[in-house]
């Protein structure tokens, strides 16, 4: 469709068109812009310290996204993280920065592990869907309290999920070394393991597991909820204006214990796929940092769901990549931490730009002269 | 170490830009070609005056090889993120030999990649391997014990307040092995000797191990070893606090020599170039490889100033008789210290006793428990 036609004079083709989506244009052009000003910045470091940034970022692309193992062991890494970062960008709709998803992920990993002991014998069918609910559950319970302490009693929410991931933390190393304990896990203290028929196998075809699936599945459900049902443009109310959102009669509190509680499941259900696709049984592994990789991704997305898929990706395929990136260029494994730094330093820095640019007027140059 | 950066020299640098070298030549750096690839994975750096490090020793002695190029991963987490590694060692670096050396990257880990690469070796260290597991899969370990042990005849001599101390990470068989190792080696130099033994719950918790070591000085311990993933922390806390110190996995002295008494390590480099040379040669490798002092698997640090002569003649007497065979620290009668007999009279467990491998008592005289 086109615009320009209706303006008199045959002047060339007008992009006024692109007016109404000016916001969206923005909100992709500015992350990206800000992607490769971080790119850039890290290539200097790099230059600095002598090393050549053209093999870097080649070695990343190859590792991470150029052969087909590189695409596995991408996406493989991407799972976790996607539920991960869902666990912030919901509650963050609200206003709310949940930092804990860490403590979800351990505690829905332990109970899978303890649970599917006494289902040991059900049917995979129905065991397995239960074990992820309840592993969901927990995470749900888990940040769904940091909501509403948060409501009730004024905590920050911040604080207490981060200080609560460490309570999370110390009690699975409690529940694996103690009450849950395989006897037979001698030196590394485990859940036993669970039921062959209860694990999560490879998605048919590839050699990655199905939580991709769900997770992506899930990152859909999520922005369905929040930018097309009423919750979420309730939820969107409230996170831009709480006052307006009382005054206007929305059930704020339900909304934050909802919205808490709802990102801590989807980090639930990332430890019942560390434990049932990857793991096999609870143990100390499953504080992995999953649960703060998700904070970076989150913010990287805006927040936003469905951004969260590329997003994850992207950091996933850094990861993938650190490897070759030690082995070949004798770089240590913080330069892909020191990478994300620097594009997080950018993205944010970006986020002053957001409304500055007069995407407007550019796009209307010399039509309203 | 080798002349590459460190991650603690790249954290530095990236947090002051300023103090970074001028620009470099960007020459692609030159590896050297062999027809055989070992990758080595560690759980975390590789300059960790740890168990790490120790690796990574035995690392650069396969490196000095000829006919070899040797890639390495630190950092890498007991996840799938070690499955991944392995993968891209054996897809981007044709690796055919790997040594991932974390006792948790064994069980999934390992046991799920193997079956997928039959040409590929996977040697691990903690000595798991069973019949029915891959046969590309092997498991190797020492008897590291034997050498906290002599640590604690060390400490036993250094002592004054017949208090010495162990900061343990978590309570598991090769830990509470190397407790009562300490103990009792300390015990055969004088019987009223206690250990007090506090567990941080990590492998690798900085704070807590200094809180630990502080802890153990302020209860007038004035000797201090430990069984953490990177002992530099205990050492320097405990060296700053005017306590002896006794090294673990790797040599310390460096730390506190004044204070350095001796240190139990492992010797991997003889581990290494052995099952390097035999894959070379194409001879295969045992799935399941154990050995100690008298095999080189492990070594002591060699004794700091602060041993007396007596405390030398004891150590390389007992050091001595462990090498030629059958010396049993676990000897009866012995009890727990819950008061429980663990070895009768007559009884007793050499190193070799598989039964030392499911340990999960503390002997007497060891203040700490292991729930």
């Amino acid at each position: 469709m086109t615009v320009a036609g209706d303006i008199p004079g045959g002047q060339a083709p007008s992009r006024a068109w692109l007016v109404p989506l000016a916001g969206r244009i923005e909100g992709l052009a500015l992350p990206v812009a800000a992607l490769l000003a971080g790119f850039l910045a890290f290539a200097l470091f790099l230059l600095l310290l002598g090393k050549n940034p053209l093999e870097f970022y080649s070695l990343v692309y190859k590792a991470g996204f150029g052969t087909a193992f590189s695409w596995s062991n991408t996406l493989s890494r991407a799972a976790p993280l996607l539920l991960a970062a869902l666990c912030v960008a919901i509650p963050a709709r609200l206003g709310l920065v949940v930092i804990g998803g860490e403590g979800a992920i351990v505690l829905g990993g332990v109970m899978v592990g303890a649970l599917a002991v006494p289902l040991a014998g059900w049917p995979a069918f129905i065991a397995m869907p239960v074990l992820a609910l309840m592993a969901a559950l927990v995470g749900g319970i888990w940040i769904g309290a940091v909501g509403a302490m948060r409501q009730w009693r004024g905590v920050n929410e911040t604080i207490a999920s981060l200080l609560m991931a460490y309570i999370a933390i110390a009690l699975m190393n409690h529940l694996v070394e103690g009450p849950f304990r395989d006897p037979a896990s001698l030196n590394k203290p485990s859940t036993a393991p669970i039921a062959e028929a209860f694990r999560v196998g490879n998605l048919p075809g590839w050699n990655v597991h199905w939580g991709l699936a769900i997770a992506v599945l899930s990152c859909i459900l999520a922005w369905i909820l929040i930018e097309r049902t009423t919750i979420g443009f309730a939820a969107r109310i409230a996170g831009g204006n709480i006052r307006a959102a009382q005054v206007q009669g929305l059930p704020v509190g339900k909304l934050v214990i909802g919205f808490t509680a709802l990102g801590g499941a989807f980090a639930g259900l990332a430890g019942y796929f560390e434990v049932s696709a990857v793991h096999g049984s609870a143990n100390a592994s499953l504080a992995a940092g999953y649960g703060y990789t998700g904070i970076l991704i989150a913010f990287l997305a805006r927040h936003n769901p469905l951004a969260i898929i590329p997003v994850a990706l992207l950091l996933a395929g850094f990861e993938a990549s650190s490897g070759l990136v030690q082995r070949r260029m004798d770089l240590p494994d913080a330069t892909m931490i020191v990478l994300q730094g620097f594009v997080f330093v950018a993205i944010l820095a970006s986020e002053t730009f957001t409304g500055r640019l007069d995407l407007v007027g550019w796009l209307t140059k010399g039509e309203r002269s | 170490m080798t002349n590459s950066l460190t991650r603690r020299h790249f954290l530095s640098t990236s947090a002051g830009l300023a103090g970074a070298t001028a620009l470099g030549g960007l020459a692609m750096p030159a590896r050297a070609a062999g027809p055989l690839t070992v990758g080595f994975i560690y759980v975390g750096p590789r300059d960790d005056y740890g168990y790490n490090q120790a690796h990574a020793e035995g690392a650069a002695a396969v490196k000095a090889m000829e006919g070899v190029t040797v890639i390495e991963e630190e950092n890498v987490a007991e996840t799938q993120d070690v499955q991944q590694t392995m993968e891209s060692m054996i897809n981007f670096d044709g690796a055919t030999l790997l040594f991932p050396t974390s006792f948790g990257y064994f069980d999934p880990h390992i046991l799920k990649v193997a079956p997928a690469y039959p040409d590929v070796r996977f040697e691990h260290c903690g000595g798991l391997w069973s019949e029915g597991m891959p046969e590309n899969v092997g498991s190797y370990f020492g008897y590291i014990g034997m050498g906290q042990y002599l640590n604690g005849i060390a400490a036993g001599h250094a002592t004054k307040t017949k208090k010495i101390g162990f900061v343990a990470a978590k309570p598991i068989p090769q830990v509470l092995l190397n407790i009562n190792s300490f103990l009792l080696g300390a015990r055969a130099v004088d019987p009223e000797i206690t250990c007090q033994a506090i567990f941080t719950g990590e492998w690798s918790m900085a704070v807590k191990e200094a809180e630990a070591t502080n802890a153990l000085a302020d209860a007038g311990a004035d000797v201090i070893t430990c069984h953490v993933d990177g002992p530099k922390v205990v050492m320097e806390t405990a060296a700053s606090r005017d306590c002896f110190i006794c090294g673990y996995h790797a040599n310390q002295s460096e730390l506190a020599p004044e204070k350095y008494l001796t240190g139990a390590e492992w010797n991997w480099a003889t581990v290494y170039t052995d099952m390097v040379t035999k894959t070379l040669a194409g001879e295969p490798i045992d799935n399941f490889v154990r050995g100690g002092l008298a095999e080189g698997f492990i070594k002591m640090s060699p004794l700091g100033p602060a041993n007396s002569d007596a405390a030398r003649a004891q150590f390389e007497d007992t050091q001595a008789k462990i090498i030629s065979g059958g010396f049993a620290v676990i000897e009866g009668p012995l009890k727990d210290n819950a008061g429980n007999v663990i070895a009768a009279d007559g009884v007793s467990y050499e190193e070799t006793d598989v039964a030392l491998e499911s340990m999960n008592y503390l002997v007497e005289g060891v203040i700490g428990s292991t729930s």
